[in-house]
Parts: structure tokens; C-alpha cells; sequence
């Protein structure tokens, strides 16, 4: 093999400067929807209408076309920093501060009891490793890996049965056993070395006690993983109050966006940005149990 | 004892399992019941005559093929692309994290959101074609033309890309260092260490990252919706526009029979994961 004392750290060097650049610019590509985003939520109604009027034409009415300009700016920064859409937003129209209200009802409810109802069950699972339960688990497995397109159509059957269709328990109960956390949380517990709970037994620990003092301690960051790849999740959701919630005014603002602008696009960047904020937050500090829960589903194995 | 334990830890796994039979097992068995019957009220029996009807239905052809066409093109490029990301990052460069942040920032950002700049870029009078006017580029309508699958392929890729970097990163820490520094020492090029090495012990992450993807796919309604609402070009038209027709024309039958087809191509899917991973892993270990 040639080894050129010389070269070869410089070469390298020059290399990893050329990689850099890249992903550099690979992530720059990546965040820029996101801060455009926040960036035009600045903008008065006015400016919008300016720069993006012809696209939204239909909707922006004809009062304000002639602020309309021929072409179509992609702007970052606005002429004049405006809060004025946020004052709309929060006080002078209740629908979306409604809907954004839909969205925290729906999902905190999930993933709370999802939570509590997983834990119970993936401290069964890895507690005790049956013939019959390694098969239940394996059908959760399953079951967590279908689309929407497959489970909807029995949770939409026995909603009906049950007479919640229309209500939010239609969303909420088939969110809250759903398996997914489950399936994590069990892999997470299996880990714990039986010792450790023998001990507790010993010293005269139930099966609760474990459960509480020794089992949910050991868990926490993938507790937190868990939250956090829920709540995204359901945050995000769009087809579940499409087909189990009919009246409109109880969907949640993820399907109540996608309608803003046959309206009031000057203000639909606010809103957009408003419904962000809280995924931006867990983001911010979740950021690494959220690498790890995605890591954690790596190995589909048990 | 055991038995004891087994009782025990039996009432921790009772409301779990009693959710999931009464939100997912039972009245899956009830669909796989209206499947077979003519309708949910008469019950009378008509074998495979749902199925047949479906699978003979235009939309619902339609809905399969793009479907199939959307996975076959994007789950590959989304792969391609994720390994080459995550490949990049294990080397040694500059803001590794921050870079890692920005590419895992999409999947945090609701959908719904970031619409908006999708529309503004890809609109008839859009960015897009405001820049391809520049170099006298034929405007494309793209959310009105085929086009529409490429901005859409673009969307998932933006949007998932992230996840399987996540993926693929844990998978290269995890191959042994000093397997790669005896190849270097027996003076094996980097593509034969690639080749011989590390693309065996990334294999399964490979499949895994290929089914979630692949799932992953079948969920692009939500981000079709969101763009182009209840009514999208042709080449959109996907599985869940076709279920939720069927949904608001309460057509149990074909509902069923639709459901029913999707859980079997899913449950082949997830099956060779399994059989194809212990395959690999016992490839390994010896």
C-alpha cells in the first residue's frame, strides 16, 4: 500500500471538507420549509397577498388584487415584522384557537393512557415469557405494523356498535390500546436483569411494588421516548377524524389546516407556526430520547 | 410458583388485552365475516364474490397501482439516500449533530404546516416554475400533471429520510471496528470492506428500514390530502382515497373485502421480515 506521509492527512482533510459542504447544505435544504414557514407568519396580510396572491388567487378576492404582483417572490424576511396575524389568530377568530384546542384534547388523552395501560401490559409480557404470550405479542406486532387502511375499518365498525362514532371516544379509545407502546415498552423491560427484581422479591417486594418502585424507575427515557414518538404521532393525525369524526367542527387543526387557505391565507402562516410550536418544544428537549425510541424500534426481535 | 407468577402478571396484560380484542380482534373477525356476505343485514353467503367485485373495480385498480407505483419508486430512493446520508455522517465532519438535528427536524414538523411552502413552490404560478421560466423551461401545472407524483415523492422523502438515517447510524456504530481495521491492514480496498463487511452486517436494518418504509409509503394519503384534498390528480388517487369513498358510501362488503386484501399483503411483508431476519442474524453469528 502507498502512504504518502505528506499527502494523505491534507488529502484527507480536503475530503472531509467536501463532505461537510455537503450535508451541510443537504440540512440547510432540509430546514428551510420550516423556517420559511415561521419566517412568513411575520407577514402582514398585505405583503402576503403581494407575494403569493397569484397562487392563492382564487381565494385572495378581487378587494385586494391589485397589491398582486406579476410574479411570485419567494421571500424570507418581511418588509415590516408584523404581529397583527397572531392578534388574529389568538383573539379575534375562536376557530382555530377551537381547533387547536380539538388537537390538545384529542392527543394528551392518548398518549397519557396509552401509557399507563402499555406499562401494565409490557411488565406482563417481560415478567413472564409463556408460550401463549409470546404469541399474543407477536400478534401485537403485527397488529402495530398495519396501516391505517386495515385497522380503521374495525375501529369504525365498533364505534358504531358502541354508538361513539361522531364523539371523540371514536379516536380515543382504539389511540389509547393501541399496541405500539406496548411493543416498546416491553423490549425496555426485558432488559432489566432479573436479579435486580428477584432481590425486591426477596425483600418482600409484590408484584405492584416492582412494578412502581422498580420497573417504571428503570424505564423512564424510554417512557420519554415513547411520549414523544406518540404524541408526534397523533399530533400529526389525519385520517382517523376524517372518517370517525363527520362534523367538521370537531376535527383537529392537522385536517383543519389543509382548508385555511380557501380562506384567509394572510393568516394561515400564523396558524401554521402556532400548530408547530409544540412539536418544536419536544423537539428541543427531547431530541435524544427521540433518537433513541427510534433506535429502540431497530430491532423488531423481542 | 410459576404458576403463581404467571397468574399474577396475567392481570397487568388484562385491560391491554381486552382493549386491543375489542378495538381490533373482534370486529376484525366481523369484517372478515362481512367479507364473505352480501350485506351486513341479510347475511347471506356469497364466497368470494366481494373480493372478486373489488378487485374487477376501476378505482380500486386504479387506487393499487399507485399505490404500488409510489412504493416502488420511493422506498429505494428513500433507502439509497439514507444509507448515503448515514454513511456521511459516520465519517468524521463538521456540525455531525446539528447537521443530524436538521435532517430529523421534518419528521417533528406537523404535515399540516408546512402545506403552505409546498403549495408556494409547486403551484401552477409557483417558485418552482417561476425558476424553470428563467431558463425557459415550459411551465409544468405539477400538482395537475404527473408531475404530481414527484413532488410527492419529494414530500416523503423530506418527510421520513430522517428516521431511517436514525436507523442505519445505529446499525454502522454497531459494526465491530476492528473486523474493518484487519481488512485495512490486509490492504482491502473501501469498496471491498463496504461490499464484504459492512453491507452483511447492515442487511437487516437494511430489511427492517425496507418494511417500515414500505408502511411508511401506504401512509401518503395524509400528505396527498393535505396538499390536494378530497379530489387529487389521477396519479394520486390511493388506497386510503379509495377505503374512505367506500367509507362515505357505507359500503361495508367491499370496506371489508378491501381491508381484508391490505392485512394479507401486510401480514406476507412483516412474515418475510421475520423469516429473512433470522436467516441473517444466524448468518452472523457463527
Amino acid at each position: 500500500m502507498r502512504y504518502d506521509r505528506k499527502n494523505r492527512p491534507k488529502k484527507k482533510y480536503r475530503k472531509k471538507k467536501l463532505l461537510s459542504l455537503i450535508l451541510i447544505t443537504v440540512a440547510i435544504l432540509y430546514v428551510i420549509p420550516i423556517i420559511f414557514t415561521i419566517c412568513n407568519s411575520f407577514m402582514a396580510e398585505s405583503e402576503i397577498a403581494a407575494n403569493y396572491g397569484k397562487i392563492f388567487e382564487s381565494v385572495t378576492g378581487k378587494g385586494s388584487s391589485r397589491y398582486i404582483s406579476e410574479t411570485v417572490h419567494l421571500k424570507f424576511i418581511p418588509d415590516m415584522v408584523s404581529f397583527k396575524q397572531y392578534f388574529t389568530v389568538l383573539f379575534n377568530s375562536p376557530d382555530y384557537l377551537l381547533k387547536f384546542w380539538n388537537s390538545v384534547i384529542l392527543v394528551i388523552p392518548i398518549v397519557i393512557f396509552q401509557m399507563v395501560i402499555a406499562l401494565l401490559a409490557s411488565y406482563g409480557f417481560a415478567r413472564y415469557r409463556g408460550r401463549l404470550r409470546q404469541i399474543i405479542f407477536f400478534a401485537y406486532i403485527i397488529l402495530m405494523l398495519m396501516p391505517y387502511q386495515v385497522t380503521l375499518v374495525p375501529n369504525f365498525f365498533v364505534s358504531e356498535w358502541l354508538g361513539i362514532i361522531d364523539s371523540n371516544w371514536a379516536i380515543w379509545l382504539p389511540g389509547i390500546f393501541s399496541p405500539f407502546a406496548v411493543f416498546l415498552l416491553t423490549k425496555c423491560m426485558r432488559r432489566i436483569p432479573v436479579g435486580i427484581i428477584e432481590a425486591a422479591k426477596i425483600d418482600g417486594a409484590g408484584e405492584f411494588k416492582i412494578f412502581t418502585q422498580i420497573c417504571i424507575p428503570l424505564c423512564k427515557s424510554a417512557i420519554a421516548s415513547v411520549c414523544i414518538l406518540l404524541f408526534i404521532d397523533y399530533w400529526n393525525m389525519v385520517e382517523q377524524p376524517l372518517i370517525l369524526l363527520s362534523d367538521s367542527d370537531m376535527h383537529p387543526l392537522s385536517v383543519f389546516l389543509s382548508k385555511i387557505n380557501q380562506g384567509e391565507i394572510g393568516i394561515a402562516f400564523a396558524v401554521a407556526t402556532i400548530y408547530m410550536i409544540p412539536t418544536l418544544l419536544v423537539f428541543q428537549y427531547g431530541e435524544e430520547y427521540l433518537v433513541e425510541g427510534i433506535t429502540y424500534q431497530g430491532g423488531m426481535k423481542g | 410458583m410459576i404458576k403463581k407468577l404467571k397468574r399474577k402478571t396475567a392481570l397487568f396484560l388484562a385491560p391491554s388485552i381486552t382493549g386491543v380484542a375489542t378495538f381490533f380482534v373482534v370486529p376484525f373477525l366481523v369484517v372478515i365475516f362481512y367479507s364473505f356476505v352480501d350485506n351486513p343485514i341479510r347475511k347471506r353467503w356469497v364466497g368470494f364474490d366481494n373480493f372478486v367485485s373489488v378487485m374487477h373495480n376501476k378505482a380500486f385498480r386504479l387506487a393499487v397501482t399507485n399505490t404500488v407505483k409510489f412504493s416502488l419508486i420511493s422506498v429505494p430512493l428513500i433507502i439509497i439516500l439514507s444509507l448515503l446520508v448515514a454513511f456521511a455522517l459516520d465519517k468524521n465532519v463538521f456540525a455531525k449533530s446539528q447537521i443530524r438535528s436538521c435532517i430529523l427536524s421534518p419528521m417533528m414538523v406537523p404535515i399540516a404546516s408546512v402545506i403552505l411552502i409546498w403549495q408556494v413552490l409547486f403551484d401552477n404560478n409557483g417558485i418552482v416554475n417561476e425558476i424553470l421560466a428563467r431558463y425557459d423551461v415550459t411551465k409544468i401545472d405539477w400538482m395537475k400533471s404527473d408531475g404530481a407524483l414527484i413532488v410527492i415523492i419529494f414530500l416523503f422523502v423530506w418527510k421520513n429520510l430522517g428516521y431511517n438515517m436514525i436507523l442505519f447510524m445505529a446499525a454502522i456504530a454497531n459494526i465491530p471496528k476492528d473486523l474493518i481495521e484487519v481488512a485495512r491492514l490486509e490492504s482491502a480496498s473501501d469498496w471491498v470492506i463496504f461490499r464484504t463487511i459492512k453491507i452483511r452486517y447492515l442487511a437487516s436494518t437494511i430489511l427492517f428500514v425496507t418494511i417500515m418504509s414500505l408502511i411508511n409509503s401506504f401512509k401518503v394519503f395524509r400528505e396527498i390530502y393535505l396538499l390536494t384534498g378530497d379530489y387529487p390528480y389521477e396519479s394520486l388517487y390511493m388506497l386510503q382515497h379509495y377505503m374512505n369513498n367506500m367509507f362515505a358510501a357505507l359500503d361495508y362488503q367491499k370496506l371489508s373485502a378491501g381491508a381484508i386484501m391490505m392485512s394479507l399483503v401486510m401480514i406476507v411483508l412483516v412474515g418475510l421480515l421475520f423469516v429473512i431476519e433470522n436467516f441473517v442474524g444466524r448468518d452472523l453469528e457463527d
